[in-house]
């Protein structure tokens, strides 16, 4: 066990909406540890990305309220800071990259600007230290030209290096933490491929934790060393990278694997599917939420909600690994 | 080939019963009943429906329904106080204040909606046509719509008043040769958004007509905009035309407006106050009741906030 | 009937282009234009799916659209069931397009919001003036929604009340309700989270094989091209720099591009052993191409004959056609 850098503990985000009210995070417990990436992986809709606001402390209350939980970031609880000490956590303790490189930059701004300006916020440099410092950013995410790039602004530049520039800036104060939101959705497949080598490369040679987000369990097979999968708000299954891809425990896991195309797939056959859809919040089934779709769901899945339990060296939320699963035998 | 795919009699027996049950399909009658079954649900924008209509019903039976002529003057009674006789007192030349606010709806509400309605006809139109063809015609009319923003609105009012001479036709024309500009640019702008959307180019892939695709795709996609122009735009007309009056220049005494009036009772305002809060209280509950209904059809209109 | 029909091709498309003014400089006369489609040539036959991959910008989905002249072409020709395709007008054309649909990538939107999921299933109807009754036309509709799994019970309901899978049926029902010989797929399940993916995937599948019609399949998912396509054509900045029936295309990837694009899918394994090909910089602005071979800004084996002479598409053996000048000479990256 390395030193854990980041702790959450029951954590539960609640949305109030006019349909009712939202569990959008339902009791969610995890750990970061130092130089590691999490892997955070699920369907829209099951939680992760309110999960990672939360932790920034950006989840806009009302409508949203954190229900309770704690949030343990160095040893301080997040969700006990004033605004004024998470301005001063997020950007350099804590950077976040979004998916959509395209609005996430300021349109009027050049990236120099941009990146200066998050620079000076956070540390004392003169305008001459910050913009070699920002260049030098800019060359460490590989930006060719860097000099010319710094004075251009973001339309100048495409979608796969505007998503190096947001990298950059979340780089460039040292976070401890990083946490990136579908960080490639939005970029093609030859240009997600460069950046996932270089948030890999990054991690190594700064040593920053990494939050990955994303629904593409190929992205999450790449980069994380711990993965969480989450639906319908609810952590599901917990466990390494190696272990998950090896053998998925969960229901859930196991269909999201087999049902995606993969190209050693022998494609006569049909794709197997997970039937049916994530329920909504407003519609949750009794018992386990993913009991309507599992194929081997039994009574006992129909009535209550297994809890997040050890089995076989990994954390897994699912009667088929309890004492019970016997006993309920059909 | 047909028969395999589409031969699900026994689920179409099952169907209609269902219909049947339900009222599924008997509950939908298309989509501006739909709305209107929408806009019944929001209490207050029928009840200013309701204000609306009597409002327009008390315009249109004026002469039944005021106690006095308008314009009779009656010099034993000049600037009185609100009596029985005169519920909201009389002005300074003895004419009943109340006979001349049911008259002067007349002049306020056919002026607002006539003048409103025909510059948003003209405005969709040309606004349509810019936006759905682009290209030449676009340049064209667009230019033509910067010439006439370029003249300031009151004055431009001002202007045409004083050239062509006092009227309620000219008034017309001069409160509204500007403002269809703004309904012009509007719909343009939706159009050439609407336009590029990809379940138009679905209808043009089925082989849609023009006609077809401004007709279903392009103006119930508009429509909550249009409406929203015009219902904001008549208590818009109603003030230009009180601004008009106000300043002498609107609707002609003895023909009651309630703009002439609040310009007349300025005199007398310290003195006899419910001269000039009378007609302001009716231009206030017409706009105030437009906006609101105008808000309420806009919502009505989209099936997204059907709760 | 079969055979006979199986033996002449759907659709033939030959030296589609697509050219677009490109902004040039107020006042100045000279015109620029961005090759969008650049001389694309392709049959499909009855039946058949034909696989189009490539990054944002490769001109597919410009390909697709120009095909239903949705996007009228510069120049080429379209050759549907024999028929001079770009020469049709008023009705001719409309009873054309009944046989040619469209599937599109957004499901929020490509639904008309004003409209009913019954109305937006029998839009098709209606415009090809398909029944004389109503009631007939609901039946057709209804008998759509349940062939691509909708609930006929949601007839009356609005497109905003439907999650993107449903939406995405719904868009398939509009386009099979006229039993279409020809559906262009835009990406239809790339706005779709992955589980949706796959129930989508198995229904066009599976619509195909009921009702029979082809499929032009766009997207930009290798994994989902190979599934779903029996042959596959890779485009790059408006040019097809390779295409080939599938097992030939994924078994023995001959176009440089090809090679890295496959490379670049990151696989749901740990510790893969396949050799990554990470290409360096980024897609050249179509307005302003490179010479030569289009792809020598990135490829990783470029020579100096590459920026200066354009290699030909030539067939390299059973239908295999690849756009390198060292094709077939240089397998795997060697």
């Amino acid at each position: 066990m390395g030193e854990k850098i980041l702790e959450v503990k029951h954590l539960k985000t609640y949305f109030h909406t006019d349909a009712g009210l939202s569990r959008a995070v339902n009791d969610v417990s995890f750990s970061v540890e130092k130089g590691k990436t999490l892997g955070i992986v699920g369907e829209s809709g099951c939680g992760k990305s309110i999960t990672s606001l939360s932790i920034m402390g950006l989840v806009e209350i009302p409508p949203g309220e954190i229900a309770g939980g704690e949030i343990i970031f160095e040893g301080e609880d997040l969700l006990k800071k004033s605004e004024d000490e998470m301005n001063k956590i997020r950007g350099k303790k804590i950077a976040m990259i979004f998916q959509e490189p395209m609005t996430s930059l300021n349109p009027v701004f050049t990236i120099g600007q941009q990146i200066t300006e998050a620079l000076m916020l956070h540390e004392t440099l003169t305008k001459k230290q910050a913009r070699e410092r920002g260049i030098e950013m800019l060359k460490m995410v590989k930006i060719p030209l860097a000099e010319k790039r710094f004075d251009e602004y973001p339309h100048q530049l495409s979608g796969g290096m505007r998503q190096r520039v947001m990298i950059a800036m979340a780089l460039c104060c040292n976070p401890d933490l990083l946490i990136c939101d579908e960080p490639t959705t939005a970029l093609d497949v030859t240009i997600q491929a460069q950046i996932l080598e270089l948030i890999n490369e990054l991690k190594e040679k700064t040593g920053t934790s990494v939050m990955m987000i994303t629904h593409d369990l190929g992205v999450i097979a790449e980069v994380a060393d711990d993965v969480m999968v989450m639906y319908a708000g609810k952590v599901v299954e917990h466990a390494t990278g190696d272990q998950i891809f090896e053998k998925p425990m969960h229901p859930y896991t196991e269909g999201l694997m087999h049902c995606i195309p993969k190209l050693d797939d022998d494609d006569t056959q049909r794709l197997s599917v997970i039937e049916g859809m994530v329920p909504s919040f407003d519609d949750m089934p009794a018992g386990c939420a993913f009991c309507p779709r599992c194929p081997e769901a039994r009574q006992i899945c129909r009535e209550r909600m297994p809890e997040l339990a050890e089995a076989q060296g990994r954390m897994v939320r699912c009667f088929k690994y309890t004492q019970e699963w016997e006993e309920s035998g059909e | 080939m047909s028969k395999k795919v589409f031969g699900f009699f026994n689920k179409q027996k099952e169907y209609e019963k269902e219909v049947l049950e339900n009222g599924t399909a008997a509950r939908y009658s298309g989509f501006y009943a739909d709305s209107f079954k929408r806009l019944k649900k929001n209490k207050m924008a029928m009840f200013c429906a309701i204000v609306l209509i009597l409002i327009i019903l008390v315009a249109i039976f004026a002469p039944l329904l005021a106690p006095y002529d308008p314009t009779y003057q009656d010099y034993s009674a000049v600037l009185a106080s609100p009596s029985l006789a005169h519920p909201f007192g009389t002005d300074e030349y003895g004419r009943d204040i109340l006979s001349r606010i049911i008259y002067g709806s007349r002049v306020s509400i056919s002026i607002g909606i006539v003048a409103q309605v025909v510059a948003s006809l003209v405005g969709v139109t040309l606004g349509a046509v810019a936006g759905y063809y682009g290209g030449v015609v676009d340049s064209i009319i667009s230019r033509i719509m910067e010439i006439f923003q370029a003249f300031p609105d009151l004055i431009f009012a001002m202007a045409i008043m004083t050239f062509m001479g006092k009227g309620v036709l000219n008034l017309f024309i001069a409160l509204r040769l500007l403002t269809w500009v703004r309904t012009a640019r509007m719909i343009r702008g939706s159009v050439m958004q609407l336009k590029e959307k990809e379940y138009i180019e679905a209808s043009r892939a089925n082989g849609a007509s023009t006609f077809w695709i401004i007709t279903k795709g392009l103006i119930p996609n508009c429509l909550s905009t249009i409406i929203v122009m015009v219902t904001l735009g008549i208590p818009n007309a109603i003030m230009y035309e009180a601004s008009l009056s106000f300043l002498g220049i609107g609707i002609q005494p003895p023909t009651p407006s309630w703009g002439n009036m609040i310009s007349a009772a300025q005199t007398f305002i310290s003195y006899r106050p419910v001269y000039s809060i009378m007609p302001g209280i009716a231009i206030m509950i017409t706009v105030i009741a437009f906006n609101i209904f105008g808000d309420g059809l806009r919502d009505a209109l989209d099936p997204k906030l059907k709760s | 009937m079969n055979e006979k029909m199986s033996q002449a091709p759907l659709l033939e498309v030959k030296h589609l282009r697509k050219l677009f003014p490109a902004k040039s400089g107020f006042l100045s006369k000279e015109k620029t234009f961005i090759k969008a489609v650049d001389d694309v040539s392709f049959t499909l036959m009855p039946r058949e799916t034909l696989g189009v991959v490539g990054e944002s910008g490769c001109g597919k989905s410009t390909m697709g659209r120009s095909v239903l002249r949705l996007i009228q072409p510069t120049s080429g020709e379209i050759l549907y069931k024999g028929q001079d395709f770009m020469k049709l007008s008023g009705a001719d054309l409309r009873r054309v397009r009944s046989e040619m649909q469209i599937i599109f990538q957004d499901p929020y939107a490509s639904l008309n919001p004003r409209m009913t999921v019954g109305e937006i299933i029998a839009e098709p109807l209606n415009i090809q003036k398909k029944y004389s009754s109503k009631e007939e036309t609901r039946d057709h509709v209804v008998k759509a929604m349940e062939v691509v799994g909708l609930n006929p019970k949601y007839y009356t309901r609005y497109p905003h009340e439907f999650s993107g899978g449903q939406r995405q049926r719904i868009g398939i029902a509009r386009a099979i309700v006229l039993e279409p010989s020809l559906i262009v797929c835009d990406e239809p399940v790339s706005a779709l989270d992955v589980s949706i993916q796959s129930q989508v995937l198995n229904l066009l599948k599976d619509l195909q094989s009921s009702m029979g019609m082809a499929y032009i399949f766009i997207s930009h998912n290798l994994s989902v091209i190979k599934h779903i396509s029996d042959r596959v054509m890779v485009m790059y900045l408006g040019h097809v720099v390779e295409m080939a029936k599938k097992t030939e295309l994924f078994s023995n990837p001959s176009h440089p591009y090809t090679q890295a694009l496959m490379s670049a899918i990151p696989l749901p394994e740990r510790h893969s052993k396949r050799k990554k090909i990470i290409l360096q910089g980024d897609l050249p602005s179509p307005a302003n191409p490179p010479s030569g071979c289009i792809f020598h800004t990135r490829c990783f084996m470029a020579q100096e004959i590459c920026s200066t002479q354009k290699p030909e598409l030539k067939d390299i053996g059973g239908g295999h056609y690849c756009a390198c000048h060292f094709c077939g000479k240089c397998q795997q990256g060697e």
